[in-house]
């Protein structure tokens, strides 16, 4: 298996995310608030992962400029969840350079049972900039 | 002993490639009463049928297994063949080793494995069967269709053309439906009132059809030819006879503030009111929650200007019970709410309305008077956007996972017709596809973009967000160039999707036709049997089956027409043989077999019994033969086994099951 392959499902699985799903509407990049700033939007975090194409998005811009406002899991008419996918390419990249603002012996302490997952993966990028 | 014949299909090679036919031949020939096997290539093909009389006649069979496709398929064909070599149809069994068997395995050596445990269990089963004989039942010649629009409507003409009377029953003041309220109707552009009306005075000018408007049906019992119905006709304090239609009374009637149903609550009628100038039939009906007289008891004003003396303050509901041999459900559609999709700013802004509320304001006698303008000032609008799909093709729980259908054309031809009169006005549709298969639907779309100049963006708008100067910004993705958009709108018009008629629940129980997830009614058989339930004598026409344009509807009434005119031309239907009994000397009148029956088929009666020398009065189930299916609900229910079915016995099942164990 290559590594791309490898990786996007690895997205999948930490988004459970199915891209499948998607009808190509484009209403979550509509809805997106940081769309300018993207180099790949929305609609192309779901694309590209069901295509596979994992390199160009973990070194894209948008990585770091989605908001993680949750607008286009809201929205979506298919249930896609595609800021899902965004989230899981940033734990990977994450994952592997390893050196994060927010120490990893520092996450229990900060636990709660009600916080979700997604928050605690923008916290690691927010503090580091 | 019965004689048995087994006749193997090849079905081509659709069985033959993964079941080794001639084995299954071979095998089944040494089980008891077997006494003759054979294989052909088209059991059901004239030559296959011949084969069967023939071996009738020279085994002197008594009993037949056909080992082939499904008994859905063919059984019947079989039946009959059987009959002309003249056996008891009954005396046939199908072996399913096609859809259960050759098309489900790969492997040859299991397909003919199951192949022969399949025609065993049926050869064990036609041991024990025995002949049987269908009943007759009345059919009463005179149909009833529920909802008067425009499927409603063509229903009943056409029965009424074959000479069958047949009653249409509306809730609504008037016939003609959502037809009605529309204005312009693609792909022609010809009004719709003027298509419409007249089929409307046709219906109600018909000798055979009689109208029950403002009414619904209550309550419905008894089976395919002969049912019989409870029509609530709600008072309408008007008396029809005397009403001369003058329309004084609306004129004078001093409560206004009701917001108008016909208009989609874009303009306000009066409390005596007909939804529509066109009404049929043109007599008006008091709404008592707005009607000051029964709300204070002063007032009574329309009773002093009605020259005919028609107001009748007194009248009350009325039920009417009539007997019909076939019923057709017609009960339509509605918008769906729109109270979900916030981010369309549909409750915040009057200038955000849905395609039907704009068929009323482009309508010469909508609100606006057929001008185009915005509902919050009254002024011109320059800028419309439409937003196609609303609450269509959504998985998520907000909306509705199947296309509506007919919203890609009613927004072209609003667009275009749009841009036709008001020439200075820019139309932007945001759409995810253009669907358009249908006659002359595709050239219709492509008129729209390339002589109107209508702006079509691929994408979906995310926002509509409601501006200080009265404007709404509209923030959408365009797909193709890869960009946002941020667009400033006087008005957006949502293409909202489409949902059966809120009642169609109520109405399917009460004659118990099946209906899908999404609330459509569903069809015998979604491609051989489109326009009839599986409730023998309940047949389906308009968009309470699904998303049709009024062309597809039309079509679809005219075919649930002939169906019922095939039921109504009988004089005697056939029953079912196969139906349920109950033992009576095990039968303890627990009542359970009554709570499962799902056609009310069971009742009970206190009956003299003998049971070993016991005389005693016992509370007995007894099946309606006429009512039964046949569905086998009550014999599993039965904690006596008391119950028993015709045809498929508890022995005969059990025989089967040993010989599929042996
Ligand atoms: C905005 C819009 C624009 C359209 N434009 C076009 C167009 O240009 N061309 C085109 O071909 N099609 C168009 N259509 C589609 C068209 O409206 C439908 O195809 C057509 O109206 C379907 O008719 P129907 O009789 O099945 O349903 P309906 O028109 O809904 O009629 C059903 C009737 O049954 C009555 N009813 C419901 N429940 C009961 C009950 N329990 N008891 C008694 N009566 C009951 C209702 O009151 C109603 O009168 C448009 C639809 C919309 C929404
Ligand atoms: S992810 Fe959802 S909103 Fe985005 S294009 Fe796909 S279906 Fe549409
Ligand atoms: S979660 Fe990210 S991608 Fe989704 S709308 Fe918000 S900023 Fe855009
Ligand atoms: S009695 Fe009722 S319906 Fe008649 S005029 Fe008065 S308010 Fe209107
Ligand atoms: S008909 Fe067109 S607008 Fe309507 S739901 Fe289907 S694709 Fe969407």
């Amino acid at each position: 298996m290559t590594t791309e392959k490898k990786q996007a499902e690895l997205i999948r699985e930490i988004s459970g995310v199915e891209p499948l799903k998607c009808m190509k509407c484009g209403k979550c990049s509509a809805t997106c608030p940081a769309y300018n700033e993207m180099d790949i939007k929305p609609h192309q975090f779901v694309s590209y992962v069901a295509n596979e194409n994992i390199e160009a998005l973990v070194n894209s811009k948008s990585l770091w400029k989605c908001l993680s406002c949750f607008a286009c899991i809201e929205r979506c008419p298919r249930n896609v969840q595609p800021g899902k996918l965004i989230d899981a390419a940033r734990q990977i990249v994450l994952r592997q350079k390893g050196g994060d603002y927010l120490k990893d012996e520092e996450i229990p302490e900060l636990l709660d049972e009600e916080l979700p997952q997604q928050l605690l993966v923008s916290a690691y990028r927010r503090y580091k900039r | 002993m019965q004689r048995i014949g087994v006749f193997v299909c090849h079905c081509g090679s659709n069985i033959a490639a993964t079941v080794d036919v001639k084995k299954v031949v071979e095998v089944i020939r040494s089980e008891p009463g077997v006494v003759h096997a054979e294989d052909y290539q088209y059991m059901c093909s004239e030559a296959g049928q011949e084969r069967i009389a023939i071996a009738v006649k020279e085994h002197k069979l008594t009993g037949i297994v056909v080992c082939s496709c499904s008994p859905r398929m063919h059984e019947t064909t079989f039946r009959k063949a059987a009959e002309r070599a003249g056996l008891n149809p009954y005396m046939v069994e199908i072996a399913n080793i096609r859809e259960h068997c050759s098309w489900i395995h790969k492997d040859i050596n299991e397909g003919t494995e199951k192949a022969v445990i399949l025609a065993r269990a049926a050869v064990a089963k036609v041991n024990l069967n025995t002949p049987l004989y269908p009943g007759e039942s009345r059919v009463t010649k005179r149909a009833l269709v529920i909802g008067g629009g425009i499927a409603g409507i063509q229903t009943a003409l056409d029965i009424a053309d074959a000479g069958y009377e047949v009653d249409i029953v509306e809730k609504t003041p008037s016939i003609g439906g959502i037809m009605s309220q529309l204005d312009k109707t693609f792909p022609t552009l010809d009004c719709s009132a003027c298509i419409l009306t007249p089929k409307m005075v046709d219906a109600a000018a018909h000798e055979k059809i009689k109208l029950y408007t403002y009414s619904e049906v209550e309550k419905v019992s008894g089976f395919v030819g002969d049912f019989t119905v409870d029509i609530r006709k709600k008072a309408r304090y008007v008396d029809a006879d005397k009403c001369t239609g003058c329309g004084l009374c609306q004129e004078k009637c001093p409560s206004k503030k009701t917001p108008s149903e016909f208009n989609r609550g874009l303009g306000n009628r009066s409390a005596i009111y007909t939804p529509f100038a066109q009404a049929i039939p043109n007599v008006p009906v008091i709404d008592t929650d707005a009607c000051i007289k029964f709300k204070t008891g002063k007032c009574g004003l329309c009773q002093k200007v009605c020259a005919a003396g028609a107001i009748d303050y007194t009248q009350k509901d009325e039920i009417v019970t009539e007997k019909y041999g076939a019923i057709v459900v017609a009960t339509g559609f509605d918008t769906i709410k729109l109270d979900n999709y916030d981010e369309y700013a549909y409750n915040q802004s009057k200038d955000v309305i849905t395609s039907l509320e704009l068929e009323r304001v482009m309508n010469a006698a909508g609100p606006t008077h057929g001008h185009l303008e915005r509902l919050s000032d009254g002024k011109a609008p320059k800028e419309i956007v439409f937003i196609q799909c609303v609450g269509s093709r959504c998985s998520d729980d907000r909306g509705k996972p199947y296309c509506s259908k007919i919203c890609c054309m009613y927004t072209a031809k609003h667009a275009m017709l749009i841009r036709d009169k008001y020439p200075d006005v820019n139309v932007t549709v945001f759409y995810i596809d253009v669907r358009t298969p249908g006659k002359n639907f595709d050239e219709f779309y492509r008129r729209a973009v390339e002589q109107y100049g209508v702006n079509y963006v691929k994408g979906q708008v995310g926002k509509v967000i409601p501006q200080p100067n009265g404007k709404l910004l509209v923030q959408g993705s365009d797909l193709l160039d890869n960009k946002q958009i941020l667009k400033e709108a006087d008005m957006v018009v949502l293409a909202t999707a489409i949902e059966p008629n809120k009642d169609v629940r109520k109405i399917a129980t009460m004659l118990t036709a099946s209906i899908d997830t999404n609330n459509f009614l569903t069809e015998a058989h979604a491609k051989l049997r489109p326009v009839e339930s599986p409730t023998a004598g309940i047949f389906l026409s308009g968009v309470c089956q699904g998303p049709k344009d009024i062309p597809e509807t039309v079509s679809q009434a005219g075919a649930a027409a002939i169906k019922v005119v095939g039921l109504l031309a009988k004089d005697k239907l056939m029953t079912n043989p196969c139906t349920a009994h109950a033992d009576e000397l095990l039968c303890n009148g627990c009542s359970t077999c009554a709570n499962v029956c799902p056609y009310g088929a069971i009742s009970y009666e206190d009956k003299q019994v003998n049971d070993h020398g016991i005389r005693e009065t016992r509370r007995i189930a007894v099946v309606n033969n006429a009512l039964c299916q046949g569905c086998g609900a009550c014999t599993v229910a039965c904690p006596s086994g008391a119950m028993d079915l015709q045809g498929f016995s508890n022995r005969q099942i059990l025989a089967e099951v040993d010989a599929i164990c042996r």
